[in-house]
């Protein structure tokens, strides 16, 4: 049979961001699928050589706008343990109240995208009315609804008191109560399941083998998530990692939405359970040695390689984001698969090219 | 700090990596760090069970290294990626962008290596085919 070649990207009305994806096609049927990065490449670790070791907060947050929490969390735990910092037990537990509500938008989010990736507008439009409620939380306890620059080496620089605490119980009652509602659409509609089970699945092995991240991996049976570490305070909380085992686009999404009402219960544990207390440790010298760090972004586990050598600046900072390590899936998912299912298959990775170009 | 690191050269990095697969590792990732002027660090990172373990390996710049992408295959985008920000070549990659995953064809500099500067481009010989704002660099 004769094939085609197409190109599908960078730019597409089902792409938030810019990657091209070469496609051979026999007939609609994909046999091979080979990806192309390079489109919004900063080179943000090179600015360990011009911004010190705290400048690099404010530039670590700006890697992803949807995780900037969860980036500066990441490395302000690697500057932590460098330093010997002991984090107050207060900020610990913020420090997992933030996160998680960056979780909840991020997932919200892409839940609506993908329910776009499909043409399901209206529950597109619901998941994102959802997501107001989140980014209000945001901007009530912050100032900020995306970018919220809360954490600081040794710490966070907000605190919450107790009526925020409440207020915030109150809101993610009713958005418990919605996401319910809606789930009921999400994971048991005629449309919705035609369109995603079966599609791009993953086997529990490959997952394994291809080093996949986060929801895409446990996904397809592999119950793995950097909080099962206990950073932060979630060695004092009740946490089990999500998993589902069939590996495809229905069981990624139901991954994320479960994920959903976890943050939810996660906040609500924190916030039972938070001390009183100071929110930051002083914070003296220099960092010098080297270390890994890692933590749970929504789209999985992040990676923070930090070297430092004892000056104000870092030798080195890598950043290894979640979607750089789930393309290679792409590769797996895509051949065999109809060439309308490509835009429902590659969002159910939730790719985050910011993110992996840095 | 940093722990499980265990050193290894040119010549035994793919059959260590082939070991730690069979022991049950997941490949995390690379990082690479310049050392100096002439020496280049990777560190291979994987994990199992939510524990990491790390090969080191230092290479003078202008060796090749030989990929692991025919042990674990997802290695292949990263190495992509430090043959275009450090200049290293890696043989035996299982897809091979040729320095443009993240750079045009005309780039020939390593841009993450830090004892490389750019010539200002007052500088530039628009004469030579390599030259260009983004084109030749000085070795310092």
């Amino acid at each position: 049979m004769l094939k085609t070649v197409i190109p599908f990207g960078p730019q597409h009305p089902v792409l938030p961001e810019p990657i091209h994806l070469t496609l051979t096609v026999e007939d609609e049927i994909i046999t091979e699928a080979f990806p192309a990065l390079g489109y919004i490449h900063r080179g943000l670790e090179k600015l360990v050589e011009i911004r010190d070791v705290h400048q690099m907060i404010q530039v670590v947050e700006r890697v992803c706008g949807i995780c900037s929490m969860i980036h500066a969390m990441c490395y302000c735990q690697g500057i932590e343990d460098i330093m010997g910092v002991e984090v107050p037990p207060r900020a610990e537990f913020l420090r997992v109240i933030w996160s998680e509500i960056h979780r909840m938008h991020s997932h919200l989010l892409w839940l609506g995208l993908f329910a776009d990736s499909f043409g399901f507008e209206s529950l597109f439009m619901q998941f994102w009315k959802i997501r107001e409620k989140i980014l209000d939380i945001d901007e009530a306890t912050t100032g900020n609804r995306i970018i919220v620059s809360v954490n600081d080496i040794g710490g966070v620089r907000r605190d919450m008191n107790s009526e925020q605490l409440q207020w915030m119980r109150v809101e993610l009652a009713e958005v418990e109560t919605e996401l319910k509602e809606l789930g009921k659409t999400l994971l048991g509609d005629y449309t919705v399941k035609k369109r995603t089970v079966g599609k791009g699945v993953i086997t529990k092995t490959q997952a394994y083998e291809l080093g996949l991240a986060g929801p895409t991996l446990r996904a397809s049976g592999v119950a793995q998530d950097m909080r099962m570490l206990g950073y932060a305070a979630f060695n004092q909380l009740a946490f089990e990692p999500v998993v589902e085992t069939e590996g495809d686009c229905y069981s990624r999404s139901k991954i994320r939405f479960r994920e959903l009402l976890q943050s939810i219960d996660l906040i609500r544990q924190a916030v039972a359970k938070i001390p009183p207390g100071e929110i930051k440790a002083k914070v003296r010298g220099r960092p010098d040695g080297e270390t890994v760090s890692r933590v749970e972004q929504p789209r999985g586990e992040l990676l923070y390689y930090i070297k430092a050598n004892g000056t104000k600046n870092l030798d080195r900072l890598r950043i290894r984001t979640p979607t750089f390590a789930n393309i290679p899936a792409l590769l797996s998912m895509l051949p065999g698969m109809w060439l309308s299912d490509v835009p429902v298959i590659v969002l159910s990775i939730d790719p985050c090219i910011s993110c992996t170009e840095r | 700090m940093l722990k499980d690191i265990f050193p290894v050269s040119i010549d035994t990095v793919v059959g260590e990596t082939a070991k730690i697969k069979v022991d049950g590792y997941r490949f995390v990732t690379i990082s690479c760090t310049a050392r100096d002027e002439n020496t280049l660090e990777i560190l291979y990172h994987f994990d199992k069970e939510l524990r990491l373990k790390h090969l080191r390996l230092t290479v003078l710049k202008d060796t090749a290294v030989p990929s692991i992408s025919a042990v674990y295959f997802a290695a292949f985008l990263v190495e992509n990626e430090i043959q275009d920000l450090f200049g290293i070549h890696f043989e035996g990659l299982a897809i091979d962008y040729d320095r443009t995953l993240y750079l045009d064809e005309e780039v020939t500099f390593a841009p993450f290596c830090k004892y490389t500067v750019m010539k200002s481009l007052n500088e530039v010989d628009p004469s030579t085919p390599e030259s260009g704002a983004m084109g030749k660099s000085k070795e310092l």
